[in-house]
């Protein structure tokens, strides 16, 4: 089967929650190999976004496709998945989870999870509820990325974690994500992952307002994505 | 291989250049395999889409050659090398002249300057 190159179309991309519209008419082309930013300030409607994409609320108005099929049994093989908040039941391992994740997703790769913990230095053997906050961010982020998935959506996967392993979490990022693949990132730490963003798309009030790559953004406006960013949401 | 990377200016720009330093510096030398993409790009932590596209720019502007079965090299044009050398010196040496002149100083008196130093190297050597 023949591959193409769109990996994310949304069209007119609406959701409505009671009087509040949290993501407004968002036509949104997602190329595949592209790591992008999705960046805005709190209520956006980055969240929301991810959401719609990943299946968990349907959308009020307008589509998405992601490889060209809606959201489904398909999209779920084919969608790694990190929520913004801590979803796994902190009585189990590290391992124990490793050998859940093997259970229900068929391309989790254990021996990169491995690896990447021992380079973390976080044990197998530890109980999630002992770790730190920004450990357990670390074994989510982990776990999802060592899914060999098409669309990688990461909902703040560094805001908890130290700057230092922030860096390795990043590089992890860029060397895991395979050519055929995207990452699709939001964040409000800008500064600190710039750098290894191709495009980012801003998101103001449910509205997209730029969708761009970084170095147009610093050709032509001659600053970076973060002092664009405070310039743009400046309140 | 250290990488320094500003915000204010393209990243592939930036690499580039710094690219190109180590070409004319020798650290790459004419005819050397250049390191994969992803390796580059995981050493200067940046996005290999990036790296991709500083490496093929350079091919445009012939610093760089792929062979189609071997991977990228770095051009064995010695004189070419040599000639960018010498215009990353005289455009350093222009924004120099420039940062002296706006510091008010004259040319005889950055020419002494320099004069000065260089003595000063002689007796010491290059240590501060």
């Amino acid at each position: 089967m023949e591959q193409k190159n769109e990996l994310v179309v949304c069209s007119g991309l609406t959701k409505v929650y009671g009087s509040l519209t949290a993501l407004d008419h968002l036509d949104l082309t997602l190329e595949r190999g592209r790591f992008v930013g999705l960046l805005g300030p709190n209520g956006s409607g980055k969240t929301t976004a991810i959401k719609l994409l990943n299946g968990l609320i349907q959308p009020t108005e307008g589509t998405v496709q992601i490889d060209g099929e809606v959201p489904g049994v398909h999209t779920h093989n084919a969608v790694s998945y990190l929520p913004d908040r801590a979803y796994l039941n902190d009585w189990m391992k590290v391992c124990d989870l490793l050998d859940f994740f093997s259970d229900f997703y068929a391309d989790f790769d254990k021996v990169k999870a491995n690896d990447m913990l021992a380079a973390l230095e976080i044990s197998p053997l530890a109980r999630l509820k002992t770790l730190s906050k920004g450990t357990k961010e670390k074994v989510q982020l982990i776990l999802t990325m060592s899914r060999r998935a098409q669309l990688y959506l990461l909902d703040e996967p560094i805001g908890g974690v130290d700057p230092a392993a922030r860096d390795y979490i990043l590089n992890t990022i860029l060397s895991n994500y395979s050519e055929n693949a995207s990452v699709l990132l939001s964040t409000h730490l800008i500064a600190d992952i710039e750098r290894v963003l191709d495009e980012v798309v801003f998101l103001k009030n449910g509205v997209m307002t730029l969708h761009e790559s970084v170095d147009m953004i610093r050709e032509e406006h001659g600053k970076s994505v973060d002092m664009l960013f405070r310039e743009v949401f400046a309140c | 291989m250290q990488w320094q990377l500003r915000g204010d200016r393209p990243i592939y720009q930036q690499l580039m250049e710094q690219l190109t330093e180590q070409i004319v510096s020798g650290q790459l030398g004419a005819g050397d395999k250049v390191p994969p993409v992803r390796e580059l790009a995981a050493e200067a932590g940046v996005n290999p889409n990036t790296m991709q596209r500083a490496l093929a720019d350079l091919e445009r502007e012939g610093l760089m050659y792929t062979n189609r079965t071997s991977g990228r090299y770095v051009t064995e044009d010695r004189e070419m090398i040599a000639k960018i050398r010498e215009q990353i010196a005289s455009d350093r040496i222009t924004e120099f002249l420039a940062g002296m002149s706006q510091l008010g100083f004259s040319e005889q008196e950055i020419v002494a300057l320099l004069e000065k130093r260089r003595g000063e190297v002689l007796l010491h050597g290059t240590e501060e």
